[in-house]
């Protein structure tokens, strides 16, 4: 067998003990964007409600480490990239950098900030002004904070390019955006980010728009940039494979909270939030070997506009149980699940019974089960009981008061249920109500 | 750089039918550009000199005949290019300088402000043309008098709504582009997007636009003349003027004096629309159709296999 | 298990190019591959190795104007000379392509109601909207859907519903070849996985044979049984899914597998250069100048189909032919310069 010759990366071990001095320090932040609604709306100034991108995150940033924000999309880890570096202003809460508050700072003392937080972009082609060279484009950070100019500036820019791997520089300097390939785009973007010389990067999904070819190799030069400048990365990503070899810890996004928080090999090992084990179930793996599990959540990440009720992971969670804030809408998905499952016949027969499944669109712990025109009460509340004989494991059924009779159908109600607030549990935090809030003296294990 | 980069390159990049348009567009225009250039080489007389005949037909002596202010027609028509070139050049540019930083300020800063301009804007937008350049027209005579930069402005007033709403529409999207977004994360202040990020991306479709304008003030330069608040013919020739003074000419079955000046209002502004249309097929992106080259397929190449045997 | 049974796709040696001002684009160029009743056969490589092109070509769905060459047998027919109007009438019933962006396929201002009922009268004149309605929700609530969601407009559907709208749509014909290209690759992980499980259980509901594009190697392990690894407009491995992982015989395959960062990642590999201009590849095997085996002959003479035991089959001189390797064919190639980034994907 021949020897390999290089091409393969140095395997790098980016896990180190990171130092504990904290670099940022967010509190309770939240970043809530208004609706437009229609015109008729607005003109009558109704309140349209808002989309809760980040809603109420508590997390230290240390000096030196790789913090991972996994989540599927829409939980808002791009959200709180941007308000992290100012670009986006947080509704509530604070972000305290270098003893400013970051949420709190003007335009003009953010800008001058900017020099310390940098930020690379999921999108390579997008991030890049498509009507300037690269050497243009590379170079404006120190142009604009007036560091460089003239030959200096050119010089710099040399570097950045060579550090980022385009080399030779003059063979990428004249070029524009259009002309380079998506790994060479990311390259300069890292370049344009590390120019003045950064504290911190946000690095918000840097490899997920390339080939999968290309991924290694950009990783592979992120963790080179941070060694050698001394760098802190905020690491964004959905892809938990990649972000178990590249975080020190790790963050699980869920509808703008964090789920679950951690130093990496303690989440992977053990992964405690219901939402990191399906996550981690979920992602196929390349081995033939391993299948798919059968039990994934159901459904898809909920609408931010307005999030379940409880704990917002509950509709979906394969682990769900009385206090986790059964709802209303909750038993509209059920019903037409039922019908999901059955042979056509059986839908239509039966969907008389229900007057109008749209009544159940509110959040609510109470949800009145109107009985259809040539049906009763006593029909609803059949099919309800058939529903639950079907599959009486379903969790929804632990939630569930009582359901009584009334004039024109049943009414469900269900246990009040909590918002699980972030507590630790073994070594890690976790927002989940089968963690007790206070850590039991005895290590006990998860109450179900 | 960049700018033109942007701005020329839909020269280069069209194909086809567009490419004939813009060809022949570019051919007739090159022509009156030509004349108006070396108008004084070209035309045998100048604008206002008075020839020694009076209507006399074409032929002998005069290629397009004279008409009854004892002028020659061709001269007429050679120097009148130079008076539509040089004010469809100076209310294109002013409408350009005023319009797209205009848009560009609404767009990018948004809330009030842009508010406030739309309005103004889109009331411009919605007069007829021709009205707004008659009233403008009058008004700047009696500021500046008569002259090319008089109905230059007030071409350009009637311009500037429309470069206006394109640059800002334009802005408005590409405001929200990530390249946007990383300028502002690298520190660079509004002035800085504006002029180095947004300008040079915005300004796609001014070429196009630009183009069909020109086409358009030529028609409304000629119509003012026509009807008497253009250039006065002392200060230039120009053709709406004297289609305007050949009407009469018609009835007496004097047919040259008008048809020269009309043909070449006819041929300017065919040639600049064909340039814009040219270019528009080519930036559009909804009007353009990627086209693969037809070719013949090689034939198979036999395996090594094969060729080994042999 | 299917020695003897007959496939329902055969395809031989189909080319398809497409001519640009740069030149012609050899974005398939000599593939062949048989695939069995029910089977699922997963096609991976980079991007810009001509996955999709084949996909489309296999279905006819080219751009004007693409060059094609070859065979596309399916039940006695070739797929690329019949007419364009016969090959109309067998999409739907017999054929069935499922794409990246569902969005971009549905009528917004249609109800789900009307695209099936649009869909299936183009093939069956006359059917009753009752028996659309009960075709449609049967293959829906196999997809998970609703019956309830049945008059409702795309827009008001999640991106993951959509998805499984687009193979409800497609499998409604009970179709014996169903391509889909990157059906997940906008997805969520944990609604990746849920397609996934779908398109897994499709032979067992549908019989559907259904050749697989992504470029997710964990997406070939979870749902195919078969693997064809595409480089460069060549098919250079296919065989058998676990075979093929656990013991991949083409050096791309190889690397391909080991580049991918997966949760057993413990250091990053990765393939330097990126795949060839197809107006102008590389001579001899298309992957030479990134292959870390390469040998003379490689840079000269093109890769000969050779089968290995287990049904597997390899375009790579490291297989062979012997008498076709001249005597110092097996010498390394000289130490490959340096492929810098300059030259990355
Ligand atoms: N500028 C914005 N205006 C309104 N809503 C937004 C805006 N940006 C993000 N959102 C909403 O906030 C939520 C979180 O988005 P984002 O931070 O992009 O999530 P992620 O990066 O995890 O995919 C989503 O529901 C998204 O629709
Ligand atoms: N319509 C087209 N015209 C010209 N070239 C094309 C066209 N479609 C694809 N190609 C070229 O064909 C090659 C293969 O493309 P494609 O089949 O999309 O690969 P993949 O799906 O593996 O990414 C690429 O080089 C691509 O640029
Ligand atoms: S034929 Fe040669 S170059 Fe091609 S994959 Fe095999 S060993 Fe590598
Ligand atoms: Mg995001
Ligand atoms: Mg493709």
């Amino acid at each position: 067998m021949p020897t390999k010759p290089e091409i393969q990366g140095t395997a790098h071990a980016p896990k180190h003990r990171a130092p504990d001095e904290v670099l940022v320090s967010m509190q309770d932040v939240e970043v809530y964007f208004q609706l437009r609604g229609g015109s008729m709306a607005r003109l009558l100034g109704m309140d349209t409600g808002s989309v809760r991108a980040v809603d109420g995150i508590s997390l230290d940033l240390r000096k030196g480490e790789v913090l991972g924000l996994v989540g599927e999309s829409g939980s808002g880890k791009t959200t709180l990239g941007r308000a992290l570096l100012g670009l986006v202003a947080a509704t509530g809460g604070e972000i305290r950098y270098a003893g400013q508050d970051i949420t709190k700072l003007s335009t003009r003392h953010l800008r001058r900030l900017r020099g310390d937080l940098q930020m690379v972009f999921q999108d390579p082609s997008a991030a890049l002004n498509p009507s300037m060279t690269i050497e243009t484009a590379v170079g404006h950070p120190l142009k604009i904070h007036g560091l460089a100019s003239g030959e200096e500036l050119h010089r710099r820019v040399a570097d950045a390019l060579e550090r980022v791997g385009l080399s030779p520089p003059e063979r990428f300097m004249f070029k524009y955006p259009g002309d380079l390939s998506g790994g060479q785009k990311q390259r300069a973007v890292l370049a344009r980010a590390v120019i003045l010389d950064p504290v911190l990067l946000v690095a918000d999904e840097p490899v997920s728009m390339l080939d999968m070819s290309v991924r290694a190799k950009i990783l592979q030069l992120m963790l080179d940039l941070k060694r050698d400048l001394d760098l802190t990365y905020v690491y964004i990503t959905h892809d938990l494979a990649s972000a178990k070899f590249f975080c020190d810890r790790v963050a699980i996004m869920y509808l703008g909270r964090v789920v679950e928080v951690g130093r990496t090999e303690e989440i992977f090992a053990d992964p405690k939030h219901p939402y990191t084990r399906s996550l981690l179930k979920a992602i196929p793996e390349p081995d033939p070997e391993k299948a798919l599990p059968r039990d994934l959540p159901r459904g898809e990440i909920p609408d931010a506009a307005s999030p379940p009720l409880g704990c917002a992971f509950h509709p979906r969670c394969p682990e769900a149980f009385d206090m986790c804030g059964w709802e209303r809408r909750d038993l509209r998905a059920l019903i037409e699940a039922h019908w999901t499952r059955h042979e056509a016949l059986d839908f239509e027969t039966e969907r008389g019974t229900i007057a109008n499944l749209d009544d159940l669109d509110e959040p609510s712990h109470e949800a009145v089960v109107a009985a259809g025109r040539s049906s009763s009460p006593v029909d609803v509340e059949d099919l309800l009981h058939r529903i639950r004989e079907e599959d009486a494991d379903e969790p929804l059924w632990r939630g569930v008061e009582d359901m009584t009779l009334t004039d024109g159908g049943v009414r469900v109600r269900f246990h009040d249920g909590a918002d699980p607030r972030l507590r630790p549990a073994g070594g890690v935090e976790v927002a989940c109500h089968l963690y007790p809030e206070v850590e039991p003296a005895a290590g006990e294990g998860p109450a179900s | 750089m960049g700018v033109f980069r942007v701005l020329f390159k839909p020269f280069g990049q069209t194909t086809g039918l567009a490419r004939w348009l813009l060809i022949s567009g570019l051919l007739l225009t090159a022509m009156f550009v030509t004349f108006a250039l070396f108008a004084p080489w070209i035309a045998p007389y100048g604008f206002a000199e008075e020839v020694p005949k009076k209507v006399a037909p074409p032929g002998d002596g005069f290629l397009m005949g004279t008409n009854d202010l004892w002028y020659d027609v061709w001269s007429r028509v050679v120097w009148g290019s130079r008076t539509a070139i040089e004010v469809v050049i100076l209310a294109v540019i002013l409408g350009l300088l005023v319009g797209v930083p205009m848009g560009l300020v609404s767009g990018y800063v948004g809330g009030w402000l842009d508010r406030i301009l739309v309005l103004i804007m889109d009331a411009l937008f919605a007069f007829p043309p021709l009205l707004l350049a008659i009233v403008f027209a009058f008004l700047f005579r009696d500021l500046i008098g008569g002259g090319v930069m008089a109905v230059a402005l007030a071409l350009a007033v009637i311009y500037v709504p429309q470069y206006f709403r394109v640059v800002r529409n334009t802005t408005l999207s590409a405001r929200e582009a990530t390249y946007v977004e990383a300028a502002r994360a690298i520190g660079a202040p509004g002035h800085t997007i504006m002029g180095r990020y947004l300008f040079s991306n915005v300004i796609q479709s001014v070429p196009v636009i630009g183009t069909l304008n020109a086409a358009d003030a030529i028609g409304t330069l000629a119509a003012l003349g026509f009807i008497g608040l253009g250039i006065q013919p002392t200060d230039a020739a120009e053709w709406g003027f004297d289609l305007q003074r050949a009407l009469d000419d018609t009835e007496a079955g004097l047919w040259w004096t008008g048809v020269f000046p009309g043909l070449a209002i006819v041929l300017l502004v065919t040639g600049l629309t064909l340039v814009g249309e040219g270019l528009n097929e080519t930036i559009n992106p909804t009007l353009r159709k990627r086209r693969l080259r037809r070719f013949a397929l090689p034939p198979r190449r036999p395996a090594v296999e094969e060729e080994a045997a042999r | 298990m299917n020695d003897r049974m007959e496939p329902v796709v055969s395809v031989r040696d189909l080319r398809v190019w497409y001519g640009t001002e740069r030149g012609a684009v050899r974005a398939v160029d000599g593939v062949s591959f048989d695939l069995l009743p029910g089977e699922t056969l997963g096609l991976v490589g980079e991007s810009g190795c001509g996955k999709s092109t084949l996909g489309r070509g296999l279905l006819g769905m080219l751009p004007e104007g693409a060059q094609t060459d070859g065979e596309i047998r399916f039940k006695g027919e070739n797929l690329r000379t019949v007419s364009r109007s016969r090959l109309r009438d067998m999409r739907g019933p017999e054929l069935g392509m499922i794409f990246q962006e569902p969005l971009t396929r549905l009528n917004p201002l249609m109800r789900i109601s009307e695209h099936f009922e649009e869909a299936l009268r183009a093939h069956t004149p006359g059917i009753s909207k009752d028996t659309v309605e009960r075709a449609a929700l049967e293959v829906l609530g196999l997809m998970g859907i609703p019956p309830t969601r049945y008059r409702s407009y795309p827009h008001e559907f999640s991106g993951g519903m959509r998805q499984r709208l687009m193979i409800g749509l497609a499998l409604v014909f009970r179709p014996a070849f169903v391509v889909a290209d990157e059906p997940t690759t906008a997805l969520d992980v944990l609604v990746e996985a849920q397609i996934i499980r779908i398109l897994h259980d499709l032979r067992r509901e549908f019989d559907t044979s259904l050749l697989l594009i992504t470029h997710n190697l964990g997406i070939i392990a979870e749902a195919c049984d078969r693997v064809a690894v595409m480089y460069a407009g060549k098919i250079v491995e296919v065989g058998e899914a676990r075979q093929v992982f656990r013991d991949p015989q083409h050096p791309y395959t190889r690397e391909l597998l080991r580049s991918t960062i997966s949760l057993s990642t413990t250091g990053l590999n990765y393939i330097p250069g990126a795949p060839p201009d197809l107006t102008d590849p590389p001579p001899g095997c298309h992957f030479h100048p990134r292959c870390p085996d390469a040998m003379r002959v490689c840079e000269e003479l093109d890769p000969i189909d050779q089968e290995l035991s287990g049904g597997q089959r390899v375009e790579c001189w490291l297989h062979g032919p012997d008498h076709l390797i001249g005597v110092d064919g097996r010498d390394r190639l000289r130490v490959r310069e340096e492929l810098s980034v300059a030259d990355e994907a």
